[in-house]
Order: structure tokens, then sequence, then C-alpha cells
């Protein structure tokens, strides 16, 4: 399984940084979103500072969800899925490397916005450690569910506008998990932030657990 | 010896429709079989059917000993399909998608054996050199079919299964992909195929099947033995 995730997340990754719409498209369009976000709070810069745990994460989700459309996309052209298929890797393993290549995208775009927060919305970092477990088990969360979707969409002609409809519910606890969590972590909130980050991991490990036992079943239906 | 492909009343739907209408096929270890037929016969669909692509409803099948309806994981490990698509991903070049499916197809443990059949598979192809880092979104519809092509036989599948393989190649490219045929069948491969091509095909065969309706019309023992019915929808 270990070997067949790292072949795929190693395809994955390369086709992204070759076609760069990671890098042109989907980063840029984030930003976009923070910045409008911007425009629609401004002037009361006191809002958007307290807002901006709640505008990151949904800049992420919003952007995780062009990231799980593009990584089935690319097996949409040419045969790619049934060329998949065909090499008889582990079900288990294509779901481990498809998930971390978005993983690791979205990681990365996290990071973009992080410093998008601070520069536009004036934000005060604090809590590193809670900010960064919040967001490495939101990040497998919404890779690993985004993935499960994104293979149950991956064969229908109505994809595109049919994902959205069905990750955009299912990732509304990560995105109100993630703001509490990044609330407590900049200051804007008293609560008990690693309370948040435990609920993360539930909805994490259910969904890696899914996607293990059943991404077979949906490759072979998509 | 068992058979590489055997089919007994395989029925199969695309949708609702039935592409595969109760299909008897065998196919020896070693063989190479030329489906014939009009368009929407089913020879495709054989051909994703044997491959694990299209599942199948009811009927008996077994692919090199692995029941198709039970195992097609097993089957899938085992074969390799040229279609009519290319199995190929634009972004990465053409040493990249080959080195790809190789990867995948290297048994768990085995490391470079694969690998070290890249380059010569790729330079025989006429991808060597700087073509072969070229993303194949840029390569011409018969250099693309040569990438197909070479990611086909790097695999070293058991059974070659390959739907209107000489399509989108030049006459350079028709000898080579023949060549490499009767190499694999050599090695053990079976090869099951469709094509429109008239005598060449036939040459390439040992026997000629043909289809209509999604099933078997009339099989033939090689292609200088008189036709014999063997079963007609």
């Amino acid at each position: 399984m270990w070997r067949d995730a790292a072949l795929v997340a190693g395809k994955d990754l390369r086709i992204e940084a070759r076609s760069r719409v990671a890098t042109n498209q989907v980063a840029p369009f984030a930003v976009l979103v923070l910045v409008l976000f911007g425009f629609a709070l401004d002037p009361d810069r006191g809002i958007l500072s307290r807002a901006s745990a709640g505008l990151f994460w949904v800049a992420v989700l919003f952007s995780a969800l062009l990231a799980v459309q593009r990584s089935f996309a690319i097996e949409a052209v040419d045969g790619g899925g049934d060329g998949l298929r065909l090499l008889g890797l582990d079900p288990a393993g294509i779901f481990m490397g498809k998930a971390a290549a978005v993983f690791v995208e979205l990681a990365a775009l996290e990071l973009l916005l992080t410093l998008g927060v601070v520069v536009l919305y004036g934000v005060d970092l604090g809590g590193a450690a809670l900010m960064v477990a919040t967001a490495a088990v939101a990040t497998l969360g919404l890779a690993a569910a985004g993935t499960v979707y994104g293979a149950l969409s991956a064969g229908l002609r109505v994809r595109e506008t049919l994902l959205p409809l069905l990750l955009l519910p299912v990732l509304a606890p990560v995105l109100l998990s993630a703001t509490r969590a990044w609330e407590v972590a900049l200051g804007t909130s008293v609560d008990d932030g690693w309370r948040w980050v435990q609920l993360l991991g539930v909805f994490a490990v259910v969904y890696v657990t899914f996607g293990l036992v059943g991404f077979g079943a949906l490759m072979e239906e998509s | 010896m068992a058979p590489a492909v055997q089919l007994r009343s395989v029925v199969a739907l695309v949708g609702r429709f039935p592409a595969l209408a109760g299909i008897d096929l065998d196919v020896a270890e070693g063989e190479v079989v030329l489906l014939r037929g009009p368009n929407g016969a089913g020879k495709t669909s054989v051909l994703r059917a044997c491959a694990g692509l299209l599942a199948i409803v009811s009927g008996e099948a077994s692919v090199l000993g692995h029941d198709l309806r039970r195992d097609r994981r097993s089957v899938r490990r085992l074969v390799g399909m040229l279609g009519h698509a290319g199995f190929l991903y634009d972004d990465l070049t053409a040493d990249e998608n080959v080195r790809f499916v190789a990867g995948a197809s290297e048994p768990a443990g085995a490391h470079g054996g694969a690998d070290a059949r890249i380059g010569p598979v790729l330079a025989r192809m006429g991808l060597g050199g700087r073509l072969g880092d070229v993303p194949v979104a840029r390569l011409s519809a018969g250099q693309r079919r040569r990438v197909s092509i070479a990611a086909l036989v790097v695999r070293r599948s058991r059974l070659w299964l390959l739907d209107e393989p000489h399509a989108g190649l030049d006459a350079e490219g028709r000898e080579l992909l023949d060549e490499l045929v009767r190499e694999a069948v050599g090695t053990g491969a079976t090869v099951l195929f469709t094509s429109h091509e008239g005598d060449r095909a036939t040459a390439l065969a040992d026997r000629t099947v043909s289809m209509i309706g999604g099933q078997v019309q009339v099989r033939t023992s090689s292609p200088d033995e008189p036709r014999a019915a063997v079963h007609v929808a």
C-alpha cells in the first residue's frame, strides 16, 4: 500500500508542479478570496482581525474544492481513470497517494494564506503549537474527505457542480472546529482550543478509515 | 493447459445496454486472436471485460486463472491494454509516463528491473533522447500512441489486450508493433486484439473470431483454414 501511495502521490505532485495549476490558479484564487473579504469588511479593521480565523478557513475550504477537483480531473483525461485501475494498484494506496498530494498542496497554500492574513488583516500570530496542530489535523481531514468525495463524483458528467454540493456540507465540521481552535490560538477567544483539535482528529480518522476501506468500491463505481 | 481467457455465457452491460450478450470465448495461452466485427459488435467490450474494466453481470469468466467476477485486481496486474484512449498524463513526459507504469507494475520488493527496461524501450519506439523528456501533450498523435505502446511493453504483461493497435501509427510504427507482438508471444504472452486492418491483422493472428450483437458469430482455426461456424447469435 505504501509503495503504491508514494507512486501516486509522486505522480500527482509532479503533474501539479509541471502544470502549475496550483501555483498559477489555486493560490491566486485563495489570496483573492482573502482580499475580497478585506474589501467587504473594511474599513473596520477590528472586525477583520477578529474574523480572520474564519475567513482563513473559508478560503482554505474553497481552495480545497479546487485542489480535489483538479486531483480527479487529471484522471479524466485520456482514460487516466481506466489507466490507473488497469495498473492493479492497491485502492487504499491510491487513496493515500491522492490524499497525500492534496494534503501537501493545501499545506503549502495555508502557509501562503497565513502570510496573507498577517499582511492583509493585521493579525498577530500567537499560539504557534495550536495553530500548527490545528492546520495539520484539519488539512488531513480536508484531504481525506475531499479524496473520498472526489472519487464519488469523478465518473459523473456533472462532477464539477456536484462536488461542492456534496463536499461543503461534509466539511462544515472542519470549518467550525478549525476556526474555533485558531480563534483561541490568535487570542480572539478563550475557549479550550485543543478540544477542537480532538474533534478535527476524529473527523480525520473517520474519513481516512473510510477512504482506506471504501476507495476501491468508489473507484469501481466511478 | 488452462486457457488464458475463458468466457462462458458472459453478459456485460454498458449502461442498460447488453454490450456482451452471453458470449462464449476461449483463448489459449500464447495464442494471438483477432476479434472482428462491425462497429458495436462488442469487440472493445470483450477487451474491457477481460481487463476487468467492464463489470460482468452474469456468466463465468476467468483470465489467466483468476475469476474476473471476484478478483479483478489480480487480473489487472497481469494484463496490459492498449485502448482508444492512451492512458497517458498530458503534463508528464514520455519517460515519466512510462516510468510510472513500470513502477506500478513491478512486484512488491522488486527494485529497478522495470526501470532498466525503460530507456531501451523508449529508444526502440523512437522516443529516445530529448523526445522522451517532452510532456506528451506536445507530442503528435502517433508519438503519443508510441508512448502508450512503450508503457504496454515495459509492463511485460501475460495478456495483451489491443484495441485497434495500429491506429494512428505510420508504416514503420505498424511494423514495429507487429514485431513487438510477435516478441511478446515468443516470451509466452497471449494477445487478444481488434482491428479493422485487413491483411496485416489477419497475418498477425493465429485465429480470427467474428462478433456481432455482443456474441461470437464465426470462428476460424487459422487464417488459412476454412471458416467453421461455432456459434451463431
